[in-house]
């Protein structure tokens, strides 16, 4: 037990409530500032940095193919709504259920080794999955899956051609798997995952089934990365190869560093930093990915924590 | 109370105007999107040189001078089809853009596809390969200008065979386009009577061509066809140069190589290389008199590809199309246009754009120079023969696309 009294430990939590609160808003009135497929795109890779921060930052297990499961969400999702009619409010879920299951089989093949032989694991596993992509006739290789219907869904409640229902039916996917990843990193569950991330022999002498944790905290992760892939299908109308691509996974990594690894908004800011980057710069040309090296360069040198994480520390929050 | 119905209405006004639809449509503006890879490997074929293409198609329209205001906005999609399409909705929604053009890349330029057919606005892919785009995937959006597989495939299996080059070896890019391309081809040289002795895979991006090389040069065929593109089909070529393949006496045929390859390369390892072109700007006084202003204006001073050329042929048949119309909002009527109007540009001389979007026009099968033959900088090719533009694309007869009653 950490030595903090419970009035502190309240503190540190409201903390979190207030820029929980602060966040939603601006989320809800972002779409009529800033165009909205962009915030939709943003939306999709903060909530695969947050499901890619609930591994490396609470359970210390550094993935290098979170692309995998955004990739399996994304085209699972897309073959089911364009060339089966699946309507996307079932597709979208059975894109994040295959998503979970190659997170199952990945999950119990790398968390048998650790640090850098853990990262490298995923990386070959998340390989394997892009060639599969490539070749398997229905992801139509490098062509992709498109275009995915952006139909009314909910028995024509919902119309995802307009630009804000689509927009708050994103927000609402989002918003639903942050906060199940804020109650897992704050339950008991979560604090065995901190422990182990900690001092994992010592989690094993305290009787933990350490591998059983883990496993468990890669397959969350493995899905709600697939439910961030296939609402990304549904938002661009495509899945394609940079989906399962290793650089994505990269970015990943790189929006979590620039963010703040290991708090829990950390991971939001920084896929908005990265997109807003790709989008708004794309101007520049290769200038981006320059770009791109100096923010990593210099996250890494002057703030380690990462831009949260910095704040955070600063006035002693736990954000 | 009255503070949220305030916020409430303030909310609709800014969401009207938001997404309001290009207001500006009317007062005779037009924007061009010119989608493309600027900082990876289509950047030279297509990139900022489109740009100037396509800057040189509103001067040659002669229609800011009537009262016209046309823009060209650039964005890179990085190879990305997700990114393509974010940046084409974004550039529809925010900057009113009326037409996307160039969109190097199969995978991105049917994503971008998909996004204006919604939006009704206009795409003419000038730099893109896949057939699908005025197969399959047509749209009654989208207008397809130089090259495709099909016409690739066709033209440089179908000359090379009748040419006497009967038993083909395929190296070919383990990925679609390279099966598509080896397909296409298979198909003609059997239909030319000629015979393929065999095909290798490889891996997309290879470094290290020479056990494919080696099994190519092996098997004896008269021609090794590259299905392949971009950095692998540079690489392939130069191996194959060190392993003096040609000097042996087979031909290599790239299927898709641009220009600046072959400047990239140099002609003593590009020498004998035979392939298919829908553009050469060595060809006549036009597309020589066209190529040197766009020479000069480009910023790398590189002659222009045949994407390049197809940008500017592409923008200015749309232009002469919505004069015609009067307001560009309405793609699909534009598109209409564009199909009602026979084509005729210095560039690829006259030419119809056919129901299925398919714009029509002479190819040709080029050989590449020896350094002796080159007279000039960027004297490049010599023509072989010349496939003429009913015979150059994919008959309707056999196309897959929605749009082609039977």
């Amino acid at each position: 037990m950490t030595a903090i009294s419970l009035s502190e430990a309240h503190g540190r939590n409201r903390a979190q409530k207030v820029a929980m609160v602060v966040m939603l808003a601006v989320l809800l009135a972002a779409p009529f500032f800033v165009y909205p497929y962009f915030l939709m795109q943003a939306l999709c890779f903060a909530l695969l940095a947050c499901a890619f921060n609930l591994l490396v930052g609470y359970v210390g297990l550094l993935s290098f193919g979170h692309a995998m499961f955004m990739g399996t969400g994304a085209y699972i999702c897309a073959h089911l709504a364009q060339a089966r009619g699946v309507p996307v409010e079932f597709a979208i879920p059975a894109g994040m259920l295959v998503a979970a299951l190659v997170g199952v089989v990945a999950g119990a093949l790398s968390i048998r080794r650790q640090g850098i032989y853990f990262s490298m694991t995923t990386l070959a596993l998340s390989q394997l999955i892009y060639f599969l992509a490539l070749e398997l006739p229905f992801t139509h290789g490098e062509d992709g899956i498109q275009p995915v219907p952006q139909t009314k869904i909910f028995g024509g409640l919902l119309d995802l051609g307009h630009p804000l229902q689509i927009y708050y039916f994103v927000l609402v996917i989002f918003f639903a798997g942050f906060l199940l990843i804020y109650r897992v990193i704050n339950s008991p569950f979560g604090e065995v995952l901190k422990s182990i991330r900690e001092n994992e022999p010592r989690a094993i002498s305290l009787g933990y089934k350490v591998d059983q944790y883990k496993l468990m905290a890669f397959v969350l992760s493995a899905t709600l990365a697939g439910l961030a892939g296939a609402t990304k299908a549904l938002v661009v109308q495509n899945a394609s190869l940079s989906d399962v691509y290793w650089t994505t996974s990269g970015e990943i990594v790189l929006m979590t560093l620039v963010g703040g690894m290991g708090t829990i908004f950390g991971p939001v800011i920084g896929a908005f930093i990265v997109s807003a980057m790709q989008v708004y710069l794309s101007g520049l040309g290769q200038w981006v990915t320059v770009i791109q090296g100096v923010i990593f360069v210099t996250c890494v040198l002057a703030f380690r924590r990462g831009i949260v994480g910095e704040i955070a520390a600063k006035f002693g929050l736990n954000l | 109370m009255n503070y949220k119905i305030a916020g409430l209405a303030m909310a609709g006004l800014m969401s009207s105007v938001a997404f309001a639809p290009s207001a500006l449509a009317a007062d005779k503006t037009i924007v061009i999107g010119n989608v493309n890879d600027m900082s990876s490997l289509y950047a030279d074929t297509g990139g900022i040189g489109s740009e100037v293409a396509a800057k040189m198609a509103i001067e040659d329209s002669g229609m800011e001078k009537k009262g016209w205001k046309i823009s060209v906005i650039s964005a890179d999609h990085q190879n990305k089809p997700d990114v393509g399409a974010t940046l084409t909705r974004q550039l529809i929604d925010e900057k009113h853009a009326d037409v996307i053009i160039d969109t190097p890349n199969s995978g991105v330029a049917l994503a971008v596809a998909a996004v204006v057919k919604e939006k009704n606005k206009v795409f003419i892919p000038s730099g893109a390969a896949s057939a699908a785009l005025t197969g399959a995937a047509c749209t009654p959006n989208t207008v397809h200008w130089t090259y495709d597989t099909y016409e690739l495939a066709h033209g440089t299996g179908g000359a090379i065979t009748r040419a006497g080059g009967k038993s083909w070896f395929f190296l070919t890019a383990d990925y679609a386009f390279g099966k598509a391309l080896e397909a296409d081809t298979t198909a003609v040289v059997k239909a030319e009577g000629g015979t393929v002795l065999g095909h290798d895979l490889h891996p997309l991006n290879t470094a290290d061509f020479s056990s494919f090389l080696l099994q190519a040069q092996a098997s004896k065929a008269q021609v090794i066809g590259l299905a392949n593109a971009g950095g692998d089909t540079i690489n392939s070529i130069k191996q194959a140069a060190e392993f003096g393949i040609i000097k042996g006496g087979q031909t290599i045929a790239p299927l898709l190589l641009f220009i600046t390859d072959v400047n990239a390369m140099g002609l003593k390892v590009a020498q004998g290389l035979e392939f298919t072109s829908s553009f050469y700007w060595d060809m006549n006084d036009g597309t020589r008199a066209w190529a040197k202003r766009f020479q000069a204006l480009d910023p790398a001073h590189h002659m222009p590809t045949q994407g390049q050329a197809g940008a500017y042929a592409g923008v200015l048949h749309y232009l002469k199309a919505v004069e015609k119309v009067g307001d560009p909002s309405d793609g699909a009527k534009v598109v209409a246009e564009m199909k009602a109007l026979p084509t005729d540009d210095p560039l690829f001389g006259k030419g119809t754009v056919r129901i299925d979007g398919r714009v029509t026009h002479p190819a040709y099968l080029f050989k590449v120079k020896t350094p002796e033959e080159s007279k000039y900088p960027w004297d490049y090719y010599k023509l072989v023969a010349t496939i003429p533009a009913d015979k150059a694309f994919r008959p309707l007869s056999e196309s897959d696309c929605p749009l082609v009653k039977k």
